[in-house]
């Protein structure tokens, strides 16, 4: 195995971007990105994207953010319909092939251009499911109620993860709900999707995150410090949402296993959990303790749920603070589909 | 910012996508149609509702004899649930708030979604006897079940009326001379508001003061004309507004014999053409009207025919038009080609 290592990262998100389009927002934060990194264009040997057609309201909308790039003379690109940290996935494993030794990987969406909830629902069962519409939240709301009473764990829990979510994101400039929030003034509000309050359904966010991503001496030549992928996997659990066990995350479990989360002390922790319950079984499944471990110090897809970016952006987060050496050892967590289907787990190291 | 800068977008397929269902799904719901729920038996036993023609645990092909299938229901309890305070109107099952719940039917191992129409939160808790409200008029659909309704201890499930019967009385009453159900039609409708953007806000506000309006970085010397933002080639910003002449002449073409693709032109045939401008290094993409067609042709030179009424909207050039002037020599245009 090839070192890689995270060098690089940039974020943006605001909750309704109305003055500029996909590829606007996207070139921002790669030209951020490229700047922080200290390497030049010709020197990027792959371009990785996240991105969804739903959410672009119209087919190929990875191929508008390619003007954001730059693709002459033409470079070496692919995509994924998904979350960009599987675009990371497929980056990582294209660097252990030899064949390259960087790529940048981006995701972007505009969520307020639609109903970011109900174009979530176009990913279940064509034939039993998506007649009735269950939105993202109804179906995580299941979930929560699910996870609630098998676990004896209640409201105030999912409260106290949202609240903390808020505090944390203060110091997140992307962050789209951040304030002084409390575990009372989060249960005072009344709930959107029984047993889901306000606060416990991700704020939406329009933006585009970047990572660089880079092996070995390349790695080392460009960042003092780089946040070294130990371990990265991803497992994914049936469509069905009534075959599977909503109360625990199996998938989370066997990518955190196979990442190596156990192998060594977690200093911080970055979890993909677009709603409050998620973070808890998220932790769980990783064997997370909230004693020795930071969880979401950044306020996490709670604070500002850029689709198609949020899962790229908790490598960059759990990176940053590796670059800083506020911390040794990090997991990271990406998901995608609905109410925790499909599950990405990497271990972070600084050297 | 003005509403004239936000496009009305709708994603959707005029009647709906034709799904086949298969032979696993058709028999689930031809099932749903003759007021019945049929559940599939996987390797180990288990009962799956909605039945999968794969076993969700071995991925082996299950469904395929008579014997992996099994009656269920109607009847169930609620394994979990949520509250809809605010339907979806047109997408919901229900227009009054209702519960969505996972419903393990009597007989099945794993739990079917569906909406639950019991008034509100406290109408409902985990472990709630429900069972189906049948539509009368059923068509082979999840939504044959309107929706599930709880059931008072004692209370019996209420079987599907059946589906039609001739006015005379005779025929088939729970319609299985149908057949199997094969296909459903899947419509679905999302609704997007899309503002321009920077770049294309300032190209049409050039378009309603009659003029053309490019961009380009500062890196570059190539104008882009109808700018999305950025130097394709280079990803930079074309942060600097650069006017464009609205002449210029045609670089490649075709001739258009199919109708209703355009509103700006009603009458076929018609030329679409690539039209290079003078002053930009990208083409505009615009219909050749105001000569035969067949006398369009390369390097022709060709300017913007201007509405009447000119808006920041694309409509506000309704074509172009031969100048007369000589054809740009190919080595003008080459490069755009």
């Amino acid at each position: 195995m090839r070192d890689v290592g995270v060098i690089s990262f940039a974020a943006s998100g605001v909750d309704r971007d109305a003055d500029h389009n996909e590829v606007e927002i996207i070139v921002p934060v790669i030209r951020q990105a490229m700047a922080d990194s200290g390497l030049t264009k010709p020197e990027i040997g792959f371009v990785c994207s996240g991105s969804l057609d739903y959410l672009f309201g119209g087919p190929f909308a990875f191929v508008a953010g390619v003007d954001a790039v730059g693709a002459v003379p033409p470079i070496r690109e692919s995509h994924v319909e998904m979350d960009a940290a599987w675009a990371l996935y497929e980056a990582w494993t294209y660097i252990q092939t030899g064949e390259i030794d960087t790529a940048l990987i981006y995701g972007f969406s505009k969520g307020s251009i639609g109903d970011v909830h109900e174009i979530l629902t176009m990913q279940t069962d064509p034939y039993n499911v998506l007649p009735l519409w269950p939105s993202a939240t109804d179906m995580a709301a299941l979930q929560a109620r699910a996870y609630l009473e098998a676990s004896g764990r209640t409201e105030r829990d999912l409260a106290e993860v949202a609240a903390r979510s808020q505090v944390n994101a203060k110091a997140t400039p992307y962050a789209t709900r951040s304030g002084d929030a409390t575990v009372d003034a989060v249960l005072a509000q009344p709930k959107v999707a029984d047993p889901l309050r306000a606060a416990d359904v991700f704020a939406g966010s329009d933006g585009a995150a970047v990572i660089i991503i880079a092996a070995d001496d390349v790695a080392r030549r460009v960042c003092k410090r780089p946040a070294w992928i130990r371990g990265i996997e991803h497992r994914i659990e049936a469509h069905s949402l009534g075959v599977r066990d909503l109360t625990r995350s199996e998938s989370t479990a066997l990518a955190g296993a196979a990442a190596g989360v156990a192998d060594g002390k977690v200093d911080i922790a970055e979890l993909h959990a677009q709603f409050s319950h998620e973070e808890l079984i998220l932790a769980e499944a990783l064997g997370l303790d909230a004693a020795a471990t930071s969880i979401n110090p950044s306020g996490g897809a709670l604070a500002g749920n850029c689709l198609m970016a949020a899962g790229l952006q908790r490598f960059g987060e759990a990176a940053q603070r590796i670059w800083s050496g506020d911390a040794d050892r990090a997991v990271v967590h990406a998901t995608s589909g609905p109410c925790l289907q499909h599950n990405l787990v990497a271990v972070l190291e600084g050297e | 910012m003005s509403e004239t800068f936000v496009a009305e977008h709708a994603l959707e397929y005029p009647g709906g996508y034709t799904r086949s269902v298969g032979p696993v799904i058709g028999r689930f719901l031809t099932g749903l149609r003759d007021g019945r729920i049929e559940g599939v038996r996987a390797r180990d036993g288990r009962v799956i509702v909605p039945p999968t023609e794969y076993d969700p645990v071995t991925s082996d092909e299950i469904g395929g004899d008579d014997g992996d299938w099994v009656d269920v229901g109607p009847a169930g309890r609620v394994v979990t649930w949520s509250w809809v305070a605010n339907p979806r109107v047109g997408k919901h099952p229900l227009d009054r708030p209702f519960a969505f719940a996972l419903i393990r039917l009597d007989g099945a191992d794993t739990a079917l979604l569906h909406a639950v129409d019991c008034g509100s939160p406290d109408g409902i808790v985990t472990g709630a006897r429900v069972a189906p409200r049948w539509r009368a008029e059923r068509v082979g659909k999840i939504t044959d079940i309107e929706c599930f309704t709880v059931l008072a201890d004692g209370e019996q499930p209420v079987a599907a009326t059946p589906r039609h019967v001739a006015a005379d009385g005779a025929g088939d009453a729970d319609g299985t001379d149908e057949g199997a159900v094969t296909s459903m039609n899947s419509a679905f409708r999302l609704e997007y508001r899309i503002p321009a953007g920077a770049a294309t806000r300032r190209y049409l506000n050039g378009l309603a003061e009659g003029r053309i309006v490019g961009g380009r970085a500062p890196s570059s010397t190539e104008v882009y004309a109808a700018s999305r933002g950025t130097d394709p080639k280079t990803g930079e910003p074309t942060s600097i507004e650069v006017e464009i002449s609205d002449a210029g002449c045609v670089t490649t073409y075709c001739v258009v014999n199919i109708p209703g693709l355009s509103e700006l032109a009603p009458e076929i045939p018609y030329v679409s053409a690539q039209i290079l401008l003078d002053g930009a290094d990208n083409m505009m993409f615009g219909l050749i009207r105001g000569c035969p067609v067949e006398d369009v042709h390369m390097g022709m030179r060709v300017k913007a025919k201007w509405a009447d009424e000119l808006k920041p909207d694309h409509r506000s050039i309704l074509h172009w038009e031969p100048t007369g002037e000589p054809d740009a020599p190919y080595e003008h245009y080459k490069d755009n080609l």
